[in-house]
């Protein structure tokens, strides 16, 4: 039997003993489940603060933190300390319960979207048919929260900054959502437990049939937690820090925690919509297996973030906008278009083939996935292309640098 | 009493008294904020009738995108942490009192007169609710109609704001 849902029974039947009404019962039971996945997330954060700048120094031909514990291991703890102690100011002028509201919304906006995540086949918070809408919903607290810091604080760089950040997280909300609803079509299902479910063999996992649905994804997620490259909001030339200049201890701690964590978080979801979340070999058999896939996945995807934040260089705004509005929504939205018609023509394919070869099911999920794979690369290069285009004719329509022979003419030396 | 009532009586009351801060605020940031926790109120609501998808919707269009609107745009228009909203325009407190007595007493009549007000019906099965909604905004039997025209409108709205937003060549000149 499952070990956790074991747990649960043994709680319910040692409350039922001292007398509790069982709905009471099962409210503290959702309550522990709360505290438990919130922990959890919080203590993964906590491990990839390490863990990152490890990798990033590695990267960067550094050592990391190696002092504190072995091989640095209790720098985490060290910093949470310091943070701790600095001393906890409020700007004078400031909007004191605005203030102090943004540090905890911009965690929670992110802890509550662990409460769809699925561990395992069986461990997840809880299964909601609308989840995928969920998340998207959910994300919204975190503008919330980056609007409220930057106008509480009384702080025009807290306000530009604020006012950055929002047009970057609305913007990258439109290109984020629409790949959302690529796994969501070729599941056909919100829940996001379906989801991995419709992912149990390599062929079947979307990132094969939609890679660029998966990519763009990747990309518009990464804008929405402001990493570098798509780091502006912070940028500490232009304007100081961001919106949360003014925070100090424990409150900028919180959204620190708050960005990892939605790295972190970011990653999960892309190799739970994409990669196959707990799938993998013999996990029906043993269903704990999937909490090392589902985390091996994760932390795959989560490496990457970590390399891109190491080496890329930081995007410029204008560059931000029209990438955004200029590539990635236009190509989400023909994807969105062709994905359901191509899903259409090719579902009964493998029934028109099955006079030659064996089982047409197998043979319907190969064509499908192919043909998506083809519609998905097609689609990629076509965009290129455009790109391409559209970046010679602007050069070319620009005022050409003068060259030396022309900027000047050849003097005469008859003179 | 069930933890659910326990549930709505919470969130009907804090859903209450936000929409009261809501309109008696001097501060209009403020104000939206309230408004935030007011449609928030709503969404656990929804969650409560067993309408997750409603609920879920309304967090990402009215706290997600309008009520952010509206923030932004008040944090744009005018530097409120040292005036205030402003004076009102007019004082039209009898006339406001009456229009809204009016209004709810029409709700409470004709909705009072409704049977399944009164007595809910017992929730259905939910399990493929949003299928059965994706499928009656889409098929002809449905509201399609309807749903196009919301489209057309929101369209023209779109290209109204861009037209109204675009730079006339001429006026530079």
């Amino acid at each position: 039997m499952d070990p956790l849902a074991a747990l649960g029974e043994w709680f319910l039947n040692l409350l039922a003993m001292i007398n509790l009404p069982p709905a009471v019962g099962q409210i503290l039971l959702y309550l522990i489940g709360v505290i438990v996945i919130a922990t959890v997330a919080l203590v993964i954060t906590i491990f990839n603060t390490w863990l990152e700048r490890k990798i990033a120094a590695r990267l960067q031909d550094r050592v990391g933190p190696n002092r504190v514990g072995p091989w640095g291991l209790l720098q985490p703890i060290a910093d949470a300390l310091k943070m701790l102690t600095k001393e906890d100011t409020t700007p004078a002028g400031a909007d004191k319960i605005a203030f102090n509201i943004a540090p905890i919304l911009a965690v929670v906006s992110v802890l509550l979207i662990w409460a769809v995540v699925p561990f395992t086949s069986q461990w997840y918070g809880t299964r909601l048919n609308v989840a995928v809408l969920y998340i998207a919903a959910v994300g919204s607290f975190g503008v919330l929260a980056v609007l409220m810091a930057g106008w509480s604080s009384n702080n025009k760089y807290a306000l530009l900054g604020a006012f950055r950040a929002v047009s970057q997280l609305i913007s990258y909300e439109v290109p984020l959502l629409l790949s959302l609803l690529i796994p969501v079509l070729m599941a056909r299902s919100m829940d996001i437990s379906t989801i991995v479910e419709k992912q149990g063999t390599l062929l079947e996992m979307f990132v094969v049939a939609a890679p660029l649905a998966f990519l763009l994804f990747f990309i518009s997620s990464v804008a929405e937690v402001g990493r570098t490259p798509f780091d502006l909001l912070e940028a500490e030339s232009e304007i100081v820090a961001g919106y949360h200049i003014e925070y100090s201890g424990f409150k900028f701690g919180m959204f620190q925690a708050g960005e990892f964590m939605h790295t972190f978080t970011i990653s999960a979801l892309t190799a739970i919509l994409f990669l196959g979340g707990w799938q993998g070999p013999l996990v029906e058999q043993f269903p704990i297996l999937g909490l090392v896939y589902f985390m091996g996945k994760s932390f795959a995807v989560y490496f990457v973030t970590m390399w891109m934040r190491s080496t890329l260089p930081r995007i410029r705004i204008d560059h931000m906008q029209s990438l955004n509005w200029k590539v990635l929504v236009p190509v989400a939205l023909v994807l969105l278009m062709l994905t359901p018609l191509v899903d259409f023509f090719t579902k009964d394919l493998g029934n028109l083939f099955s006079l030659f070869v064996g089982s047409p099911a197998e043979l319907t999920l190969s064509v499908r996935a192919g043909a998506l794979l083809l519609t998905n690369l097609a689609i990629m290069l076509g965009a290129i292309e455009v790109i391409r285009r559209s970046v010679k004719r602007a050069t070319k329509a620009r005022v050409p640098f003068p060259r030396r022979d022309e900027a000047r003419p050849p003097i005469e030396e008859a003179a | 009493m069930t933890p659910m009532q326990v549930i709505f009586i919470i969130t009907a009351v804090a859903t209450v008294l936000a929409a009261i801060m809501v309109v008696s605020r001097r501060n209009l940031v403020h104000a939206a904020l309230f408004l935030v926790i007011t449609l928030f109120g709503v969404a656990v609501n929804f969650i409560l009738l067993d309408a997750p998808f409603l609920a879920v919707v309304q967090v990402l269009v009215y706290i997600g995108a309008i009520a952010i609107l509206m923030i932004f745009a008040v944090m744009l228009t005018r530097n409120i942490q040292e005036d205030g909203a402003g004076e009102a325009f007019n004082k039209n407190v009898g006339m406001a009192g009456l229009v809204s007595f009016l209004v709810l007493s029409l709700l409470v009549v004709t909705l009072g007169g409704w049977s399944e007000f009164r007595a809910l019906p017992p929730v259905a099965n939910t399990s493929g609710a949003v299928e059965a909604l994706g499928l009656a905004l889409a098929s002809a039997d449905g509201y399609v109609l309807a749903f196009e025209v919301a489209s057309m409108l929101l369209l023209g709205a779109l290209v109204g704001a861009i037209f109204v937003a675009w730079p006339r060549k001429n006026e530079n000149e």
